[in-house]
């Protein structure tokens, strides 16, 4: 009989009324990888915060090596072997990588930090391992990849044997995803166990052994891996078949709408986008790759006016935009689904229907001498819950109780409806959940096929190729290459975001 | 008077005015690594610097020549108590920091007057202390040539104090494990946490040996400057001694050093009358002169200088 490292029994988990665990039970293996697979807000999240003693089940048994816990916080989670990657990385940036490790376990020798001896220990770890980390530098300097091993030192050193990773692969590029799959794996063939949460099928396919399943608080089923099809994993997770291609009809794309020309924009004191051109014709989508941080989101500050440009030009048609304020601009006829929707797309202590008229509030008939017209405001916010399926209690629910897909969808629904000639789409389906992100692509889609353009900058690089007509990536605040996302790979756009050049 | 003299002169009187706000600019560092912004330094000041008061008043003729310096003890223990305060307020009851050392430093004057006010017949300041800190001068040190004259000679035996302070402060929060832990809960709470460190233990230790230091600084000001106690007593000074740890970035010896310029700045209208070309200028200017000092370099620094990255912000566990 196999080893079990971990036994989760009848899991249930409620917060007040609400089962976000319903009776789940799930085993690991020594020296195996498992993929937790489900939507966001399937729970995948609560069973693992339980796993790392974050959070403690209503009922059902935790058993790890064969011994029933009860874990009341992290700090016993970890004395029992378990070590969790978070998918927002818990570094102090302003430390060095080995202050980053060794924080709450500091070997000490006379009263003072013994630097030296920890930086063999870790040293001799990192080569056990092959994780290639820089202990010296700060964490602040480093790449996404390295702070990610960083963190998976963290929990080396900590002598974890059971590994959990929430969505690891958010961030990376697809090179550094693969560096990550050979870690998991080098893991796994020293004997330690990982669980790995994810919705990408892709990865699981090519790291997993075995994949559980989630949907709504539920167990659908626990599969191997390699006996199973994507297809089939995606319909486990979503309920219902998965529609993956968009309808894309043949645009006329002669028209240029918007150009930008030698744009150089400057943020805190570094020159962040350098002589960037680029240009969006009618009844196209114009797909930005890259990895986080070369100039994406400096290129979409200095396009709606929150960026002071320093040189170059941006014109919509023939009206120029740069120095312009972001109202102008936005009244110009530029939509965007900013990246960061918590904090510049949304307002949330406001309502729905205040957060929709939030780019014609100041016009009418929503105000009038001043004074804003709230029937009209909450009549439009009704017809537009309606219209863009946002799913909502009423039209004055406050925008922070929604969802993350529904409050995406209540800003998609204030930019598709003002009508821009261009809208810009930052990231628009990061973190949410399969229904919305193919219901946002369908409304992106449709932008362009009533012959408006569409500038979208996204992470995902199944997002961009998927919906793109053309690719141009980004790599230190310069477009160094363009592809046709019809004729390409993802290694190709990779290396490209790494920053080499297409060999002509 | 001779060149030597002169410099002489300025230096002590620099250090003299220069040793409260160290030992209060170092305070502050303590309470910001840790990430709890501390406007209340005034009022710890003043805490600190009434209670000194009384007990060299009142117990001046038990103790003899180490009544000031016992006198700086009481005034640490108040002032940490005081800063219990700032602590519960926004560690436990998550205030707004900027909000609660407002509090402290609209409560400390109003509650230290008042007391005053009872414990000395009606009067609104003390009466002089009898047992006040003097000048110091090293011995042996003093015979250097030059160097031992200016340096070592009548100065103020608290700012050396409060230097080897600054020096033991920094080996604290850079060399040792704890001290590693307390800057990490003010730039990410949240990873501290989750590698077992107790936030709030971290943070309380910051800010209560913030209220300790501060306390120590507003007694130096009352048992080396004003020698008694009374509204005017801190006046200034602990904003003053947050400008120098902002100035300092947040690191001791650096906030040791700016608090030695700004100790300068506070010294100018004293040094104005010895200094021979100066003394003609209308003193009024030298008054202002630490004020303005202040003003341009926070004007100056603010922005460039980093804080902190969770200075300031309430850590609220699960979020």
């Amino acid at each position: 009989m196999e080893k079990y490292v971990v036994q989760m029994k009848n899991i249930t988990k409620n917060f007040g009324n609400y089962k976000a665990n319903d009776d789940i039970s799930l085993e690991l293996k020594q020296g195996e990888i498992l993929a937790l697979l489900g939507e966001n807000g399937a729970g995948k999240s609560t069973l693992m915060g339980m796993l790392s003693g974050l959070l403690q089940p209503t009922s059902g048994d935790i058993i790890i090596n064969d011994k029933i816990v009860r874990m009341e916080s992290p700090r016993e989670a970890k004395k029992l072997g378990i070590g969790m990657v978070h998918q927002h990385f818990m570094l102090i940036p302003a430390f060095s990588v080995l202050e980053n490790i060794i924080l709450g376990d500091e070997p000490l020798k006379a009263g003072r930090i013994n630097y030296k001896q920890a930086a063999a220990d870790i040293t001799l770890l990192a080569g056990k391992y092959h994780l290639e980390i820089d202990l010296n530098a700060k964490v602040r300097d480093i790449t996404v990849g390295m702070q990610q091993r960083v963190e998976i030192m963290k929990a080396l050193y900590r002598k974890a044997n059971i590994f959990i990773f929430d969505e690891p692969t958010a961030a990376l590029t697809p090179q550094e995803i693969k560096q990550l799959m050979k870690v998991l794996r080098t893991l796994a063939a020293e004997g330690k166990s990982v669980i790995f949460i994810t919705h990408k099928l892709k990865e699981i396919k090519e790291a997993a052994d075995r994949c559980v399943v989630i949907r709504m608080g539920k167990l659908v089923d626990t599969v191997e891996v390699s006996e199973t099809k994507e297809e089939s994993l995606a319909e486990m997770m979503v309920g219902h078949k998965v529609n993956f291609a968009v309808k894309k009809q043949e645009t006329d794309q002669g028209k240029e709408i918007f150009r930008i020309e030698n744009l150089n924009v400057e943020a805190h004191g570094q020159l962040k986008l350098k002589n960037l051109s680029l240009t969006v014709h009618a009844g196209e989508i114009v797909g930005v790759a890259g990895v986080d941080g070369n100039g994406q989101s400096e290129l979409i500050a200095a396009i709606t006016g929150l960026q002071k440009v320093k040189k170059g030009v941006i014109m919509l048609g023939d009206k120029q935009l740069q120095q312009q304020n972001a109202r102008k601009i936005a009244a110009a006829g530029i939509g965007c689904i900013p990246e960061d929707r918590q904090n510049i797309g949304l307002i949330l202590p406001l309502t729905i229907a205040e957060n929709l008229v939030l780019k014609s509030y100041y016009k009418q008939p929503i105000s009038n001498k001043g004074f804003l017209n709230y029937k009209r405001i909450n009549e439009d916010g009704r017809a537009l819950i309606e219209k863009f399926d946002i799913r909502s209690q009423s039209e004055k629910e406050l925008v922070e109780d929604l969802s993350g897909g529904n409050q995406q969808k209540v800003i998609v629904a204030r930019e598709i409806n003002a009508h821009p000639d261009l809208l810009i789409a930052a990231n628009p389906t990061r973190g949410v959940d399969i229904g919305a992100i193919e219901y946002i692509h369908e409304k992106i889609v449709e932008q362009r096929n009533s012959g408006h353009g569409v500038l979208l900058v996204s992470f995902e690089l199944e997002e961009i190729l998927k919906l793109s007509d053309r690719v141009v990536v980004m790599h230190e605040g310069q477009i160094v290459g363009e592809i046709d996302p019809r004729r390409t790979s993802s290694e190709e756009l990779g290396l490209l975001m790494a920053g080499r050049k297409i060999a002509e | 008077m001779s060149f030597s003299t002169i410099l002489m002169t300025v230096f002590s009187t620099t250090l003299i005015y220069a040793a409260p706000l160290i030992f209060t600019a170092l305070g502050g560092t303590f309470s910001e690594r840790s990430g709890v912004v501390n406007v209340g330094l005034e009022g710890m000041m003043i805490v600190g610097a009434f209670s000194s008061t009384v007990f060299n008043l009142s117990c001046g003729n038990i103790f003899g020549n180490a009544t000031p310096w016992l006198s700086l003890l009481i005034g640490g223990v108040f002032g940490l108590l005081f800063s219990i305060l700032h602590a519960v307020a926004t560690i436990n009851c998550r205030a707004n920091h900027i909000i609660s050392g407002t509090v402290l430093n609209l409560m400390a004057p109003a509650l230290c007057i008042f007391l005053t006010r009872v414990f000395y017949n009606g009067k609104g300041q003390t009466p002089v202390i009898n047992q006040s800190m003097g000048t110091f001068t090293f011995p042996g040190l003093a015979d250097i040539p030059f160097i031992g004259k200016i340096l070592f000679t009548k100065t103020s035996l608290a700012a050396y104090v409060a230097v080897f302070i600054g020096g033991v402060s920094w080996f604290f929060l850079y060399r040792t494990n704890i001290g590693l832990r307390l800057r990490s809960v003010g730039e990410n709470p949240m990873a501290a946490d989750t590698l077992g460190i107790n936030v709030a233990q971290y943070r309380y230790l910051g800010v209560l040996i913030s209220g300790a230091l501060g306390g120590v600084g507003g007694g130096v000001m009352a048992q080396s400057i004003t020698l008694n106690f009374s509204a005017s007593t801190i006046s200034g000074q602990g904003f003053m001694a947050l400008a120098a740890m902002i100035f300092g970035k947040w690191n001791p010896l650096g906030a040791t050093g700016a608090a030695i310029f700004f100790g300068l700045a506070q010294s100018l209208p004293i040094i104005g009358g010895y200094v021979p070309i100066l003394d003609n200028m209308d003193s009024v200017w030298f008054q202002i002169a630490p004020y303005a000092i202040t003003i341009v370099v926070l004007v100056i620094f603010l922005g460039k200088s980093v804080a902190p990255a969770a200075d300031g912000q309430n850590y609220i566990k699960g979020r």
